[in-house]
């Protein structure tokens, strides 16, 4: 066909070759977000490869030892497994709050109160040590599941009463959530003037693999716990929950438009406070997991910011209670390996590389980039 | 006068071709606009009309062709480059800071004022150019305090002040009520005298006749008519050129004996959003197989109204009764369960979940029941089955129900709020301005199913604006005015209905009650 003259100057300015940013209308399949991540992840290990080069380092050395510590032996899987342990159970708790948008910034607060709920059942006692473990375990469970559950309720009731910002309260609850386990442990259950508690009786611990050493010899000394057991089957149970559950179905649509919620006849007051509570439950389990399967006392520091991180891996794992699983055991590993390496500074550099990396790429997954060629298509 | 010559040619577009992905938007489109016109620009939702205009516009680039503005050959690659060439384009949507001032909106974005905001001498400048143009707006008001009109002037005059000589107008009238049609078009008609030139973007066929002295038209893509002259050319020539086909503009009726009183309303109050009294005392009443209007100049308490009888507002004084069962201030889920549908006014923000899939969106209503709902949980494979013969019995066009609902048309949107409420089988439904904003085709299948819902002998409560389609399809109309019903007719003409619209009473029109059913 014959081709219009009139615009010259127009090609004449500009490259032969433009990029053109397009809305992806059609959404975006599941392969695609995997594919993207993953080269996200990559491109974050180059970057960071080039600090570590930068900084006089061998990159290639520094990631296979990173590798090797976290997945190359037994050991370190399972130490891997423990530190994701209570990463992913703090994940789901702020995944499933998320999908509702109430934005719960409390699972640190929640972990902690869940732990000395936990604690409390051992050190009041509320069971003598003696009991059998499978009186003890089921019990702490539940405590600690209470314990955070009324922690979230907080804030949730407060929300859902009197409209108060959820992001000021479990934030600020956190603090107080640190303060009480504190004050226990410097005052009340204190041992002999050290700010933590005695140790537990072994009925109340979590078993680990290395109870099993007797039978099997390659277990001897490895560190993986029953919570993790307990931590896959709870992602289980949010993604029923979630996804083909009456409550899962309120909680998204309340989620995707409140309104939309309120005139299909949705009680949304009440499933604040349910959605809060039931987050506040998961973070406390995590912290009932530490407490009875890696620490077996209450102490001060027993959470290195799990809450925090939990926040990060909701929005890594996209709020797929599954996706969490895979993030948690990711973030165990640069957790565990990062101190290998040193203390701090660089993990803590490829950990924000990674994240940076993978929060970016979230683009490509919403954009799709096309090469054009500036004439007639 | 443009009359003596040929006229002069503000803009010249060539050949213009716009693709996105999977769609053609724009197919070799050819437009003009002269000197001191106002060109309607017509065509269907998607057809390409807001492609073609945000191309002017410097929104997006072209693939090919070319733009020529008073003689000159450009190329704009952001809307700054098209307002510096004095092309500026009004969106559906404004784009006003809500805390500012009117002042501050316009001035946003300008080099002036450069450090020292001397804001009185430039509200004193909007004030002569308001003025001017007949567009009445205080330059001291803040956005928010503003009513949808009032906002749509500021945008006009946030244009007219940076100079613009050609406004590209795109819906201007869908947020509009109609006195505030009227003051829009004085304006418009003011802006031509004055030497500029309009471009106006609408699917509604009256207006466009009314305003308008060339009309193009646009159907998937390409032109089906380029600068027409609207003398002589009458809406069905304008229905055809848009959809290709005949359309029906008028509805069939069907005789239906009106059955029981399904929903009386007696005496209600309600509050507004602001807490200011929105319902005064409101009584009607509908009748199982009948339509009943509610006329009315939007923001006289309709709203209010339709969600006081779902259950979404609170009832201050009065009754809702359904089927003679009082359901003021019930839990929604409870009338939704007694068989109440409701078709919202907002259709994005209060009728569906936009990125949820279809199938959420449908069972809305029915997921507690089977088959969908079993104890705690939801049977996926059965909901997804109600989605599939909804997609099918309503004409869904989507690839299949899993796609999220934000992805959908506005006309195809309205269709799955329709399949969910319409397959509840409701015994009462409330529609609030279910056709705003569709084409021509869409708006036929709306009007056939609430047909369809009296034939099957429930009551429907159609609250509109658009007087032609209540007196097509009604069988009473009650115009609200202020929050109160200023009378109810069965056999009304327009120009009673707008009386009565405008506040005055029907006893005063009519003193003897000729023709109008009994007074409420």
């Amino acid at each position: 066909m014959s081709k219009t003259t009139a615009t010259p100057d127009i090609i004449q300015r500009r490259l032969p070759i433009t990029l053109q940013v397009e809305p992806r209308l059609k959404g975006t399949s599941p392969g695609l977000s995997i594919i993207t991540s993953l080269a996200a992840v990559l491109v974050a290990l180059i970057l960071g490869g080039i600090l570590i080069a930068l900084v006089g380092g061998d990159p290639f050395a520094t990631y296979a030892h990173i590798a090797n510590v976290a997945f190359g032996s037994l050991g370190g899987i399972t130490d891997t497994l423990t530190k994701a342990t209570p990463l992913i159970l703090v994940g789901l708790a702020c995944a499933l709050a998320f999908r509702m948008k109430l934005w719960n910034i409390g699972a640190e607060g929640q972990f902690y109160i869940g732990a000395w709920a936990a604690s409390a059942v051992v050190l009041i006692p509320l069971l003598p040590a003696t009991a059998s473990p499978f009186l003890f375990i089921p019990a702490m469970m539940i405590a600690g599941m209470l314990g955070g559950a009324a922690w979230g309720f907080i804030p949730g009731f407060l929300k859902a009463r009197f409209k108060v910002n959820e992001v000021i309260t479990t934030l600020m609850l956190n603090y107080i959530a640190v303060a009480w386990n504190n004050f226990w442990i410097f005052a009340v259950w204190t041992e002999g003037g050290f700010q933590m508690s005695p140790m537990f009786p072994r009925t109340s611990w979590l078993p680990r693999l290395s109870d099993l050493a007797a039978q099997i010899k390659d277990f001897r000394g490895l560190t993986l716990h029953g919570g993790f057991i307990i931590a896959l089957l709870a992602a289980v149970v949010v993604w029923f929950i979630l996804n083909r559950s009456k409550w899962g179905y309120e909680i998204r649509l309340i989620g995707d438009n409140p309104k939309a919620a309120e005139y299909a006849g949705i009680p949304i007051r009440r499933n604040i406070v349910l959605v809060m509570m039931a987050s506040g439950a998961l973070a406390g389990l995590a912290g009932m997991s530490e407490i009875s399967g890696v620490v077996h006392r209450l102490q001060g520091a027993i959470s290195p910011g799990y809450g925090f991180t939990g926040i990060i891996i909701a929005w890594l794992a996209k709020l797929n209670p599954y996706a969490v699983i895979i993030v948690s055991i990711l973030f165990g590993a640069l957790l565990l390996a990062g101190r290998e390496i040193q203390p701090s500074g660089i993990p803590k550099m490829i950990q924000g590389i990674v994240l940076v990396c993978l929060i970016a790429s979230d683009f490509f997954t919403r954009y799709r980039v096309r090469i054009a060629r500036r004439t007639e298509a | 006068m443009p009359e003596d010559t040929t006229p002069e040619k503000v803009v010249e577009m060539r050949g213009i071709t716009k693709r996105f992905p999977g769609v053609l938007a724009n197919d070799h489109v050819d437009f003009d606009l002269w000197r001191s016109e106002i060109h309607a620009l017509l065509g269907e939702n998607g057809a390409g009309q807001s492609t073609l205009m945000s191309v002017l516009a410097g929104l997006y680039h072209p693939e090919t062709g070319s733009i020529v503005v008073n003689g000159k050959p450009v190329s704009f690659s952001s809307p700054r480059d098209a307002i510096q060439a004095g092309i500026g384009m009004i969106h559906q949507h404004f784009m006003l800071v809500q805390s500012q001032t009117v002042t501050e909106n316009i001035l946003l974005g300008l080099d002036r004022p450069r450090f020292r905001m001397n804001l009185s001498t430039y509200d004193q400048e909007i004030a002569t150019l308001s003025e001017r143009f007949h567009l009445k707006v205080d330059p001291r008001a803040k956005i928010w305090q503003l009513s949808v009109g009032e906002q749509q002037r500021v945008e006009i005059l946030k244009m007219l002040y940076r100079g613009a000589q050609v406004l590209i107008m795109d819906e201007p009238t869908a947020v509009l009520a109609p006195l505030e049609i009227e003051d829009l078009f004085k304006t418009l008609r003011t802006m031509i005298q004055d030497g500029k030139s309009i471009i106006f973007i609408s699917h509604k066929l009256n207006e466009v006749l009314e305003i308008a002295d060339r009309v193009s038209v646009l159907r998937a893509g390409r032109t089906t008519a380029s600068g027409v002259s609207t003398e002589g050319v009458t809406r069905s020539d304008l229905a055809r050129l848009m959809v290709g086909r005949n359309v029906i503009l008028s509805v069939e009726k069907k005789p239906v004996t009106p059955g029981e009183v399904v929903l009386s309303v007696e005496d209600v109050h309600a509050e507004s959003d602001r807490g200011l009294p929105a319902v005064r005392g409101i009584s009607l009443n509908v009748r199982g197989g009948e339509i009943v209007g509610l006329a009315g100049v939007a923001g006289n308490g309709q709203r209010e109204l339709a969600d006081v009888i779902n259950g979404l507002r609170k009832c201050q004084q009065g009754r809702v009764r359904l089927h003679g069962a009082e359901i003021s201030n019930q839990p929604i889920r409870k009338n939704i369960q007694g068989g109440m549908a409701y078709i919202p006014e907002d259709r994005t923000h209060v009728g569906t979940a936009p990125s949820l899939s279809i199938t959420d969106n449908v069972i809305m209503k029915k997921y507690q029941q089977p088959p969908i709902g079993h104890g705690m949980s939801v049977d996926a494979k059965a909901a997804e089955k109600f989605a599939q013969q909804l997609k099918e019995t309503y004409d869904i066009i989507v690839p299949n129900v899993k796609t999220q609902a934000r992805l959908l048309s506005g006309g195809n949107l309205q269709r799955v709020i329709l399949a969910r409420e319409m397959s509840s089988m409701p015994k009462m439904m409330i529609a609030v301005q279910p056709t705003r904003g569709l084409d021509v085709g869409a708006i036929e299948g709306v009007h056939k199913y609430l047909l369809t819902e009296r034939e099957a002998g429930a009551g429907v409560l159609l609250i509109s604006e658009e007087l032609e389609e209540l007196l097509a399809l009604c069988d009473r109309i009650y115009v609200i005015y202020e929050g109160q019903i200023m009378g109810e007719v069965s056999d009304g003409t327009i120009e009673t209905i707008g009386l009565m619209m405008t506040g005055t009473p029907l006893e005063q029109i009519r003193p003897y009650g000729q023709g109008a059913a009994t007074h409420v």
